[in-house]
């Protein structure tokens, strides 16, 4: 059993990360945001549980799904949601979009639109930890559609033969984009995906977060003890369609499907474990909701009052040194 | 829905649905792999209910798995089979480069043996998908000798290179613009017919200016050319349709006709196709000049997710002006 209150911090965030999302919806459909924008409303209890079992100095990378990881690793909403506006305040000026949140000071290195692609980088972090004799670790996130790529195995290969402390977490959110896992993966357990790495492995309910949380701690006191990695899959569910562009449900599931689902909610999950270990308290919850409903707001008018980029950040950023191009248009 | 055909009035993107279809239907050895192109009809929905007209076994869905998607496609090339396969984006072809560039590209070269395959790849910006979605990565492989790339800017030509792709015995790269998807329609002939791969096409005839581009550029430059016949000056459009094999011919005929050439293309500047194309005409018709060789590219930057930004560093109708009013004055 865990403490009331990292209960309720759980709770918090998990809130955040939702009501966050709602409000990014609205405004995409506003026309506010535009691009591709994946929303990760329903897997709230992965990117909570996993990072809440480790410490500031720890590092975290994820995919083009990565609002939640971001704002779970710390980022602040005012600059998520300011990339998501193109904003010259948001965390990469409004250079990167949806899928190129990016924290140097949170330990967060990045979101990436390219499937897979995070996988090698996180490894590299994990062997130069190593190498610097530090003792932190590396959570690195991916959808069940990127253990498809050669990079992942590449990946698993180099971290098992090297002893790297990272932790690769594969959220099976069921489908990629509109094609379910049955139909992409050899297997239906893709942890075992460790077995032919010789590496730890576990998987866990995606949607209970107190579970999510005890199963990486093992796998954090592995890696930071042991300098060993740990194959994780957390089963999950997207509520939302793969983008804003795809419809919740259509050709690759049914509406009913995705009712069936909500009722292993993550949030309602977490407050069915309070109320039957005597400690769901509804004035506290409503805390929780509002001060929540100040920080997304306070987000959404930060980034609507914010300027645009100017012309002239296109060309800053691209070379620590000095820009070669021609820079009028 | 009834599907479309030649004869109607389409949109770009029910050309290269239309196009692939017929050839699919023309062609049992014509099969489809791709991320999501069955069930879910493609990201962009070019190849929606080809699974139910041509079954699970010539429209199959992968993995994310790129690098296998085109190998898998050289495979069965070589045993007799013409893939298509469909690159959800043309920036994830990042992720089966070597296939493409060192196996697909010189499997001829090596082994005397054809891989006739394409490779579909929608490409291009204006849809505020920022750094990865939104590229135009051509280059990396007009670069590549064994390939040949083509990239149409209309609905005729999607139809009949998409055509000519697949007919090919050799790795061709298609190159689709997402901007142009939806946003332009024409009448298809009822007869069937195909683009012949390394033939550019002028656009639009005219005297004073030889504008060489395509893609979604061609759209603005003949917009361009619209605004500036108004002020007497009659610009001729040549679109490469081809990128490699270049058609030197039709270029070399345009600019010894105008005098004066402009590059333009939503590729970034530098080593981007206005490079090749200048250095062609400089090499073989530079007795035909009478002024500078001018290009109009986007800025040598990753393409920024900003809508503001993006403006200001893609190439325009507004920009193409400038450089266009600047050659007629010269």
């Amino acid at each position: 059993m865990i403490e009331r209150e990292l209960a309720y911090k759980f709770l918090r965030e998990m809130v955040l990360l939702r009501r966050f999302e709602e409000r990014t919806a609205q405004a995409y459909q506003q026309g506010k945001i535009g691009g591709f924008c994946h929303l990760y409303i329903g897997q709230e209890a992965v990117a909570v549980g996993a990072i809440n079992a480790l410490r500031d100095s720890d590092y975290v990378l994820s995919a083009y799904r990565d609002h939640g990881h971001a704002l779970a690793k710390g980022m602040s909403a005012r600059e998520v949601m300011a990339e998501l506006f193109g904003k010259v305040t948001g965390c990469s000026k409004g250079k990167g979009g949806s899928m190129h949140l990016f924290s140097k000071e949170k330990k967060f290195l990045g979101g990436n639109g390219i499937v897979g692609a995070q996988i090698p980088i996180a490894t590299g972090v994990g062997w130069a930890i190593k190498y610097r004799k530090r003792d932190d670790v590396v959570l690195c996130f991916f959808g069940e559609g990127a253990i498809n790529q050669g990079a992942f195995h590449e990946s698993l290969n180099l971290a098992s033969i090297w002893r790297l402390p990272v932790i690769y977490i594969c959220e099976n959110n069921r489908f990629g984009m509109g094609t379910p896992v049955e139909r992409a993966s050899s297997i239906y357990d893709l942890s075992q995906k460790a077995y032919a790495y010789d590496m730890a492995r576990s998987h866990v309910d995606g949607m209970d977060v107190i579970e999510v949380y005890n199963t990486v701690n093992e796998a954090v006191a592995r890696a930071r003890g042991r300098s060993l990695p740990t194959l994780i899959e957390a089963r999950t569910y997207r509520y939302r369609g793969h983008s804003m562009s795809d419809p919740i449900h259509g050709h690759y599931r049914t509406k009913e499907d995705v009712e069936e689902q909500k009722k292993h909610d993550p949030i309602l999950n977490l407050k069915n474990y309070l109320i039957q270990n005597h400690l769901w308290d509804e004035s506290d919850y409503q805390k929780i909701e509002d001060e929540v409903k100040n920080i997304v707001t306070d987000a959404l008018q930060f980034s609507d009052s914010s300027p645009e980029p100017d012309d002239s950040e296109l060309f800053t950023d691209i070379y620590t040194g000095e820009y070669y191009g021609r820079t009028h248009g | 829905m009834a599907e479309k055909g030649r004869g109607e009035v389409v949109t770009y993107i029910e050309a290269i649905t239309i196009g692939l279809r017929e050839e699919m239907e023309r062609d049992e050895r014509v099969w489809l792999l791709g991320e999501d192109i069955g069930v879910y009809g493609g990201a962009f929905k070019v190849t929606k209910g080809f699974i139910d007209k041509f079954g699970e076994k010539r429209v199959l869905d992968t993995p994310l798995s790129e690098s296998a998607i085109v190998g898998v496609a050289i495979g069965s090339a070589l045993n007799g089979m013409i893939p298509v396969a469909e690159m959800q984006f043309a920036d994830f072809i990042s992720s089966g480069f070597n296939q493409i560039v060192n196996q697909a590209a010189k499997m001829h070269y090596r082994y005397g043996a054809p891989v006739p395959m394409v490779i579909r790849a929608p490409t291009g910006g204006g849809v505020h998908g920022g750094p990865f979605h939104s590229q135009n990565p051509e280059m990396w492989f007009v670069k590549t000798p064994g390939l040949k790339v083509v990239e149409p800017s209309t609905p005729y030509d999607a139809y009949g290179l998409i055509k000519a792709a697949i007919r090919d015995p050799n790795p061709v790269i298609y190159f689709e613009h997402k901007y142009l998807y939806r946003r332009i329609k024409e009448k298809l002939p009822e007869e069937e017919y195909i683009v012949e791969i390394g033939k550019a096409d002028v656009k639009r005839e005219g005297t004073d200016i030889t504008v060489v581009t395509y893609g979604s550029m061609v759209h603005f430059s003949l917009e361009a050319a619209d605004i500036l016949s108004k002020e007497g000056v009659e610009v001729e459009i040549v679109d490469l349709r081809t990128l490699l094999p270049i058609d030197k011919e039709t270029i070399l005929k345009s600019v010894r006709k105008t005098g004066k050439l402009c590059i333009v293309h939503e590729d970034t500047l530098t080593a981007g196709m206005g490079g090749e194309i200048a250095a062609i005409v400089a090499e073989y018709a530079f007795d035909a000049l009478d002024a500078p060789i001018k290009r109009v590219a986007a800025l040598d930057t990753p393409v920024p997710y900003a809508p503001a930004l993006e403006a200001f560093f893609s190439p325009d109708t507004k920009k193409i002006l400038v450089a266009l009013r600047e050659l007629a004055a010269f």
